[in-house]
C-alpha cells in the first residue's frame, strides 16, 4: 500500500479507487450483511449457497461483497441486491433456499422474491 | 415481518456507513471521502478544531450527554508533555449493541475520529478500551488500524502536517464498572477497575495521570460527518439542546428488533410503533425500559415525549448508551426492577459501602417482594435506600442503581401494592404467588404434566381431567410448559 504524503495524495487515492470501480455499474452487486448477529443467523451459509448457484448457473456479471450490521436485526440473514442500473433492494430472513432464489428469480430474471425491507431511512453521504 | 413504515423517521449518520460499506477495505471509506476530514482538521488549529465541535452541539452518547466540545477545550487547555484520547467501546448495558454495530461495520469512522480529537486536545497517543466479548469488531478493528498505518493515515507526519498519531488496542474482561470512565482508566494502567472519585476529571488527570479525553464509539461516529458538513448542519438536527441524533438498541417485545438511528426529538410513540412495528402478538405494550440498569421505564403516559437528554431524565429515566428494552402486558415491573438489581449487585466493584452493600439490600427485598413476602414497610425501607444510595455511591453505577426501582415504584405503584398487600402478581410472572389449576373442561388426562412434575403432586386417572394438589406445588411452572391443550391455568 503507498503511503498517503498529502491531502492532494488522499483526493488522487479516492479517484482512482472511484475509477478502478466505474465497471460494477454494469454488474449485479450481492452484499451479505456479515456482522456477529448477521453471521449467528446463517450469513454466511447463505453467502455460500448464493456463491454456488452463481457458479453453477455461470453468471459472470455478479460481484460479491460482505458489510456490517444492515440494523434489521428482526430479518437476518440480510442481502442486499443491486441489479444493473436498479436501485438496491435489501432483503430478509435469506435461509440456504431463498439464498438460492435470490439468484435464479431476482438475480437471472428480475423478479422479486417476497421479504423485501423497505427503506426507511435518510443515509447522509459525505 | 412486520410491514414498517415507509416514511424516512430515521437518518443514518452515526451509521451511515454501516451495512454499505466494506467493513474490511480501507478503499471503500475512502471512497466516500474517508479521511479528508482528517485532512481537513489539519488545516486548522486545533482550538478552531474544538470551536467547531462545540459549535456542533455533539453531546456524549456514552449516557452522560456530556458537551463532547467542552471536554475537548478542557483537555486542550491542560498543558502536558503527553496527552490521551480514548475510546469507550465497552458498551456494558444488557441489550445494547449500537457500538458493536459501529465497530464492526464502519471502525474507520471511529479510527479517523480519534486521530482528529488527538488533534484538537493535543494528543498523539490514542487508546481503544474494547471489550474482549466482541472478537468480530476486534478483528476488523486491528484490520483498520494497521491498514490506516499502511496508508500512512496514522503514525509519524501524517498527512506531511507534523501531527504524529497512534493507537493502542486495550481489552476489558467483562466487568460492566470499566465502562466508567475512570474505572476504565484504571482498567487500562493493569489495575484492578475501580472508580475513583472526580474532581480530578480524566480531562485534567486521566490515563497515567496525564490529560485524557474518553468518548464513546458513537460519539467518536459523528466527528468525521460533522467536521465535512459542518457544526450548522449537524445543530440543525435534534431539538433546543440536543444535536444530532442517537442510535437506539430496540430489544424486548418489539416486532422489529434492531438498531434504529433517528433525530432527537423523535417521540417514543414513533420509535416504538412506527419504526418498530409494536408488541408482537396482539400484546399490549405496557413500559420501555431506556438506559439499561442506569435508567428507568418509561409507559402509555409518556409515548408522546420528544426524546431527548433533559426531556428522559424529567420522567425519571436517562437516555443511556441507547439501549430500549420494550415489555408488554405480561411482563412484571417488579420483576424487571429485579433483574436489573441482580446485574448491578454482580457487577459493583465493592469499593464503596453504599454500592456494595446497598445493592444486595435492594436485591433483597425485590427478591422477597416477588416470593409474596414483602410487607408495606419493605417499600418504605426501600425507597428511603435508594434514596440513600443515590447520594452517596462513588460512581454512576451505585448512583444510578436505584433508578430502575425508584421509576417503577412512581410508575406502576399499583403493581407493587399488589405484590405485598394482596400477594399477587398482576402479570402472572412471579410464580411464588400463583396458583396453578386443571380447567377440567379442557383436561383431556394424557398425563404429560403428571410426569414432569418434581413433586408428583399432579394426579388423576388416564384420559380423565386431572387434578393439582395446591398444597404440595412449589409453583415451578413445569406442567404449565409441558400442556399442549391450555388446560393449566395460572393466576
Amino acid at each position: 500500500m503507498s503511503i498517503i504524503k498529502s491531502y492532494e495524495d488522499l483526493k488522487a487515492k479516492r479517484q482512482e479507487i472511484l475509477s478502478r470501480r466505474t465497471e460494477r455499474q454494469n454488474k449485479t452487486i450481492i452484499n451479505v450483511s456479515l456482522a456477529t448477529c448477521s453471521i449467528a443467523a446463517g450469513g454466511k451459509a447463505a453467502l455460500d449457497a448464493m456463491q454456488d448457484e452463481v457458479a453453477q448457473n455461470g453468471l459472470g456479471n455478479v460481484e460479491f461483497m460482505q458489510s456490517g450490521c444492515m440494523t434489521y436485526c428482526f430479518a437476518e440473514p440480510t442481502v442486499e441486491i443491486t441489479l444493473p442500473g436498479k436501485a438496491p433492494v435489501v432483503f430478509g430472513n435469506v435461509d440456504e433456499t431463498k439464498a438460492r432464489e435470490l439468484v435464479t428469480e431476482y438475480v437471472m430474471k428480475g423478479e422479486p422474491v417476497e421479504g423485501i425491507i423497505p427503506v426507511n431511512y435518510e443515509r447522509v453521504v459525505l | 415481518m412486520a410491514a414498517t413504515t415507509t416514511e424516512k423517521k430515521q437518518l443514518r449518520i452515526a451509521t451511515r456507513n454501516c451495512g454499505f460499506i466494506d467493513p474490511e477495505s480501507i478503499d471503500d471509506y475512502i471512497a466516500l471521502r474517508g479521511y479528508e476530514a482528517l485532512a481537513k482538521v489539519l488545516t486548522m488549529t486545533s482550538a478552531e478544531v474544538v470551536d467547531l465541535i462545540k459549535r456542533s452541539g455533539l453531546r456524549g452518547r456514552g449516557g452522560g450527554g456530556f458537551p463532547t466540545g467542552v471536554k475537548w477545550g478542557i483537555a486542550l487547555g491542560n498543558q502536558s508533555d503527553q496527552k490521551y484520547m480514548v475510546c469507550n467501546a465497552d458498551e456494558g448495558d444488557p441489550g445494547a449493541f449500537m457500538d458493536r454495530a459501529v465497530l464492526e461495520g464502519d471502525p474507520h469512522s471511529v479510527v479517523e475520529a480519534m486521530a482528529i480529537g488527538g488533534y484538537a486536545i493535543g494528543a498523539t497517543k490514542g487508546a481503544v478500551y474494547i471489550r474482549a466479548e466482541y472478537p468480530l469488531a476486534i478483528k476488523r478493528l486491528r484490520k483498520a488500524l494497521d491498514d490506516a498505518r499502511s496508508y500512512g493515515l496514522l503514525g509519524t507526519n501524517i498527512f506531511g502536517s507534523g501531527f504524529d498519531f497512534d493507537i493502542e488496542i486495550k481489552f476489558g474482561a467483562g466487568a460492566f464498572v470499566c465502562g466508567e470512565e475512570t474505572a476504565l482508566i484504571r482498567s487500562m494502567e493493569g489495575e484492578r477497575g475501580e472508580p475513583v472519585s472526580k474532581p480530578p476529571f480524566p480531562a485534567q488527570s486521566g490515563y497515567w495521570r496525564k490529560p485524557t479525553i474518553v468518548n464513546n464509539v458513537e460519539t467518536f461516529a459523528n466527528v468525521p460527518a460533522i467536521i465535512l458538513k459542518g457544526a450548522d448542519w449537524f445543530s440543525s438536527i435534534g431539538t433546543a439542546t440536543s444535536k444530532g441524533t442517537k442510535v437506539f438498541a430496540l430489544a424486548g417485545k418489539i416486532v422489529n428488533v434492531g438498531l434504529i438511528e433517528v433525530p432527537m426529538g423523535t417521540t417514543l410513540r414513533e420509535v416504538i410503533f412506527d419504526i418498530g412495528g409494536g408488541c408482537p402478538d396482539g400484546k399490549e405494550f405496557k413500559a420501555v425500559q431506556t438506559g439499561g440498569p442506569s435508567g428507568g421505564a418509561l409507559a402509555h403516559k409518556d409515548l408522546d415525549v420528544a426524546i431527548d437528554y433533559e426531556s428522559l431524565i424529567a420522567r425519571k429515566s436517562m437516555m443511556g448508551s441507547g439501549g430500549m428494552v420494550v415489555m408488554d402486558e405480561d411482563d412484571c415491573m417488579v420483576s424487571v426492577a429485579k433483574f436489573f438489581l441482580d446485574f448491578t449487585m454482580d457487577e459493583t466493584c465493592g469499593k464503596c459501602t453504599p454500592c456494595r452493600i446497598g445493592s444486595k439490600r435492594l436485591y433483597e427485598i425485590l427478591d422477597k417482594i416477588t416470593k409474596g413476602r414483602g410487607t408495606k414497610a419493605d417499600l418504605t425501607r426501600m425507597k428511603a435506600l435508594c434514596e440513600n444510595i443515590k447520594d452517596t455511591a462513588l460512581c454512576g453505577l451505585g448512583q444510578t442503581m436505584p433508578n430502575p426501582i425508584l421509576s417503577t415504584m412512581d410508575t406502576f405503584a399499583n403493581e407493587y401494592t399488589a405484590h405485598v398487600e394482596e400477594k399477587k402478581c398482576p402479570a402472572h410472572v412471579c410464580t411464588a404467588m400463583l396458583t396453578f389449576t386443571i380447567d377440567p373442561g379442557r383436561c383431556t388426562g394424557c398425563t404429560l404434566c403428571t410426569k414432569v412434575c418434581p413433586v408428583e403432586c399432579i394426579s388423576g386417572t388416564k384420559k380423565q381431567p386431572h387434578t393439582i394438589d395446591t398444597t404440595k406445588c412449589i409453583k415451578c411452572g413445569a406442567c404449565y410448559d409441558k400442556c399442549k391443550f391450555d388446560s393449566i391455568i395460572k393466576q
